[in-house]
Formats: structure tokens, sequence, C-alpha cells
């Protein structure tokens, strides 16, 4: 008699595969110790972000200021600890705004079909138009500046992606037979959306959502860089960045870690949906 | 083919007229009172009724927006709130600049990433292309602002080579102009040829899996030729399209690096009308770069039907 092959549940198949995949288990757990930073902020933070301190203007790194001071003598490790929270939040929300309106309609539209799906259908080419940063400045500069619209426009601004993606796979979904079945038996709509629509679509979904929060991190240090999210003393990485390249040549260290931080962020988002996307790939071994 | 053409074009015009709607909605953002926000200091009650008046303030939104539709039709992006020129002439004095950056950059991008792409896509699996997959990653993920901050620090701080900041026009001194933008264009191109890399390895790998690829060294043909003059070709197709697509990458971009750089261009225009509540400025910059954006689609749409004979019929 033939062995019986030990079938395995999707969530042991999908993290195995994820082992299979180094870079992006280090993306993971660069994701997971961010995410630790921006909470334990309060704790690990030496000293107080916000606080001038005239003694200690424009120190280069030292014993006791690890990454030296900026121009009002504010400790950068501080700083730099507590501005993870502004992009851990606006990556987090604004994919959150993003996620909730997107979904929703790119589902609707694809379900539904006919003028619904072409209203949303332009609706998604007209915004997809309008460059992501610049519609994120244009509704960051009507809404006012602050942390708040910089996530609403950058939320605004990811939210066509969602759409297309959600329609893409709603309109596979509903063309395959057990949904055509159910849709024969006379089931519910709403059934079907949550039951068979919802559940097929969370993966590709999820994929993008952690790609999307990589931009989110970039678009919300963009704005807070231009002076448009994150507004003063409130840290920031993007706007530590802005101060920095005022003072390029006295404090050059200034500009070196905010931005090293993001740039490592991004990668760590970025490996973990690359890696996200092979593991939940079912065509994948 | 000219069906196909027609066909996009018809795609094309209902996306603009939403463009148009979705650029006018942004004033209803303002919080308050429009003319309060378009008055700025003003806070004469003569004035705000002249500035009520003169923006159709007191009509019916959906009329307001036909009658902004309507100078639109007639080239008229309205008037700037701090200089009392029109719009349109504004973007139009500083869009060339935005255009050279805008192409140096992509002469960047292609000159990087489709070699580095093609190298990647023939040596699959060695070194050469996880360290051209490492290199493409960390350059969609560095932040062009930062890393243009980093090549003042070292090329211009440090090592004096090249200026920091400003602009001259090629028409004045072309040599001082390429060296005010050298850094820019690099910036501002690395994150697009990091795209550019990744799509040209994709196309490149679906290529060299073909028939005619094979049949091409069953001939006996060099693998030089067969990489370049085959397989390359018909991977640059769909590169070239996504290139013309990045448009949106590159004006996204050029608004910081035009920022970093102190370059008075199309994207500088926007980030300092945002700071002066000039609006019309604004609205007018995003209304372009999503026209720009949709012209620039239906161009590569016609591109790939004229260079696709499949697609002709």
């Amino acid at each position: 008699m033939a062995p019986i092959e030990r079938v395995s549940s999707p969530g042991a198949r999908v993290r195995r595969k994820l082992a299979r995949h180094p870079a992006a288990l280090l993306g993971g757990a660069v994701v997971l110790l961010f995410v630790a930073v921006a909470i334990a902020a309060p704790l690990l933070a030496p000293f107080d972000p916000v606080k001038s301190n005239w003694l200690a203007v424009r120190r280069p790194p030292s014993a006791a200021f690890w990454l030296g001071t900026d121009e009002l003598g504010r400790d950068i490790l501080s700083r730099l600890l507590w501005g993870a929270r502004a992009s851990l939040l606006a990556g987090l929300v604004s994919v959150a705004i993003a996620v909730g309106v997107g979904v929703p309609l790119g589902v609707l539209a694809g379900y539904v079909g006919g003028w619904l799906d072409a209203l949303v259908g332009r609706l998604t080419d007209a915004l997809l138009a309008c460059p992501f940063l610049i519609l994120a400045i244009a509704l960051a500069a009507f809404l006012g500046p602050s942390l708040g619209n910089a996530m609403i426009a950058i939320g605004v601004s990811a939210t066509p992606i969602f759409i297309r993606l959600a329609r893409g796979q709603t309109l596979q979904v509903v063309a395959e037979d057990h949904v055509l079945g159910a849709r024969a038996i006379g089931c519910p709509h709403r059934r079907i959306l949550l039951v068979y629509v919802l559940p097929a679509i969370t993966a590709p979904i999820l994929v993008q959502a952690t790609l999307a929060i990589a931009g989110a991190i970039i678009a919300e240090a963009s704005l807070s860089f231009l002076g448009l999210g994150q507004q003063p003393p409130a840290p920031s990485w993007g706007s530590m960045l802005n101060t920095a390249r005022s003072f390029m040549t006295q404090a050059p260290w200034m500009a070196i870690s905010p931005g090293l931080a993001i740039a490592v962020v991004v990668l760590a988002f970025n490996l973990l949906g690359d890696g996200l996307r092979d593991a939940l790939d079912p065509r994948e071994p | 083919m000219l069906r196909a053409i027609l066909g996009r074009l018809l795609v094309a015009l209902p996306t603009m007229l939403l463009v148009t709607l979705l650029v006018f909605s942004l004033q209803l953002l303002l919080p308050g009172d429009p003319a309060l926000a378009l008055a700025g200091e003003e806070r004469d009650p003569e004035a705000i009724a002249q500035i009520r008046a003169q923006h159709h303030l007191d009509r019916p939104i959906p009329v307001q927006y036909l009658i902004w539709l309507a100078g639109l039709l007639r080239g008229d992006l309205g008037t700037s709130l701090k200089t009392g020129l029109p719009v349109a002439e504004l973007i139009a004095s500083k869009l060339p600049v935005t255009i050279e950056l805008a192409i140096l950059s992509m002469l960047v991008a292609v000159a990087v990433g489709i070699p580095a792409g093609v190298v990647a896509a023939v040596r699959k699996g060695t070194a050469a292309d996880a360290a051209a997959n490492i290199v493409a990653l960390a350059g969609i993920s560095i932040p062009n602002f930062w890393l243009g901050i980093m090549l003042i620090l070292l090329v211009s701080v440090r090592w004096g080579l090249l200026p920091a900041s400003g602009y001259t026009s090629p028409f004045e001194d072309p040599l001082r102009n390429l060296q005010t933008m050298l850094m820019p264009a690099v910036v501002l191109g690395t994150g697009i040829a990091a795209v550019m890399m990744r799509h040209t390895r994709s196309a490149m790998l679906t290529a060299l899996r073909q028939d005619y690829v094979r049949t091409a060294r069953a001939g006996g043909l060099p693998e030089r030729v067969v990489v370049l003059r085959h397989a390359l070709r018909n991977a640059l197709l769909p590169v070239v399209t996504l290139g013309t697509l990045e448009l949106g990458t590159l004006l996204s971009g050029a608004v910081l690096t035009e920022q970093v750089f102190t370059i008075p261009g199309f994207g500088k225009l926007v980030v300092d009308a945002v700071f002066t509540r000039d609006y019309p400025v604004v609205q007018g910059v995003v209304l372009c770069a999503g026209l720009g954006f949709i012209l620039m689609s239906l161009l590569a749409d016609i591109l790939y039907v004229l260079l696709d004979p499949r697609l002709r019929t």
C-alpha cells in the first residue's frame, strides 16, 4: 500500500516556504525590531527628544550622545527612536485607509460589474494618473500640514492600487466553479463575498499592503522633509533630514542616521513583501 | 491600427475629465470659507467679496466646476495668488527645467538599468545576479532626497567636485548646466534604474526561454548576438512602455530632488506654492502632471501598437 502523504495546513506551508527565504526572514526580523523600537521609544530614548540643550549644540557623535546632537542640542538617537513612531504610525494608518477604502470598492466593482465597474475603473485611472507624491502634496496642502493629514493624503493616494488589485482578484475568484455553483444554488451575495471572495483575495492584498507600508514610510518622510508632515518640534525622520540640510557643512552627522533608518526599514518591508509574495503564491512549490 | 489607437483615445478622454474633476474638488477640502482661505492675510470684507465674485464662489459647486473647466479649455489655469501671473505661464516657465532633469535622469536610468538587467538575466542564479538584485532593491528603498544630501556631502562638501545647488540654463553655459544637473540626474535616475533593471531582467528571462532564441542558438550564432540582437530586442518592448509609465515616479522624485538641489523647476514651484498657500498654482501643477501622465500613457500605448505587429489587427 502506498504511504499516505501528509497534507500540511496552509499556514504551515507558508511558514515552510518563508523559511526558505533568508532575506525575507531578515526583513521580518528588522520590521519586528522597528515595531518594538517604536513602541518602546519612551523607555529606550536616553534623552527628551524635544527639549533643547544649549550647552550641547551640534555635538558630533560621542559616548554621551551616540549619534551626536542637532542645532538645538537635542540628542539625535532619542529623536530617531521617537521618530520611528511617526513612521510606523504613518505606514500603518495610511495603508489601513487605502485597504479600507480600496478593497471594498474593488471587490464591489469586480463582483457587480456593469456601470459600477466602469465608474470605479475610470476613477482609479484618474487617481493613478496623478503622481503619488504630487497628489499627496496637494492633498496635504489643502487639508493643512500635519501628520494626521499627511496620513490621509498618503492613504488616498495609495487607494487606487488596492482597488485595482481587489477588482482583478475578485474577477478571477467569481469565475471559479465553486463560486459559480454557490451562485447557482441561490447563495446570497453577501455570503459569497464574505465566505468565498474575501478569504481568496486576502493573500495578495496582504503582500501589497506590506509593500505599500514601505511606500507609505517613504512618502511620510518625503512630506515631512518638505514640511507637510510631522510638525516641529515633534520628531520625524523626514523633518530631521530637512533640518540637517541647512547644517551640512557644520554638522554632517545630523543627515546620516535618519536617512539610514528610513532606508533600512523600507528595505526590510520590501524584503518581507517579496518573500511573502513567493510564500503565499500557490503556484510556487 | 487606427481603430486600436482611437479605442485607447476614447478611454483616455473620460479619465482626463475625471482628473479635472479631482483637481477641482481639491478646493472643496479647504477648511471653512474658501474665499477667506484664498484671501490669505486680507481681511477687508470688500476684498473678500471681490475674491468670492472673481472665483465664482457664490455660485453652486457644479456651476463653479463648469466655469473652471471652460477656462481650462481656453488654456486658462487661473491666476497665481502670490505673483498675480497666469498659472499656465508660471508652469510653462518652470517646465523646461524639469523636462531637462527628467531626460537626463532617464538617460542615467537606461544606461544603468538595462545593462544591469541583461547581465542579471543572462547570469541568473550567479553572484552577479544576486548583486544586481540587491543593488536594485537598495535603489528602490533609499529615499532619493537622502541620497541627494549624501552626494552633496561627499561630492560637493568634501571633494568640491560639483556645485551643491543652483541652476544655469544650458543656453547660457552648457558646461555649467551639466555640472549643476549631473548629481540631481544621478539621484533621480537611480530609483528608476532599479525599477528598469527588474523589468529588463524579468523580460529577458522570458525572452531567453522562447523558441526563436533556442533556434538562434541551435543555428550556431554567438551568444552575444543571441542575447543582444534576438532576446534583448524583443525584451525591450515592454521595458520601453514601462519606462514611459515611470513618468509619475519621475515627477514625484523631481519635486524632492529640485528641493534638495534648489533647482527652480516644476517641483519647486508646487512646494513653494504650498507654503505661500497659492492654491491655483498647486491645482495647476497637479492637473498638468495628471494630464501629462495620461498623454504619456496614451503615447506608450500607441508606440506599443506601432512596434508590435500582433496588435495592429
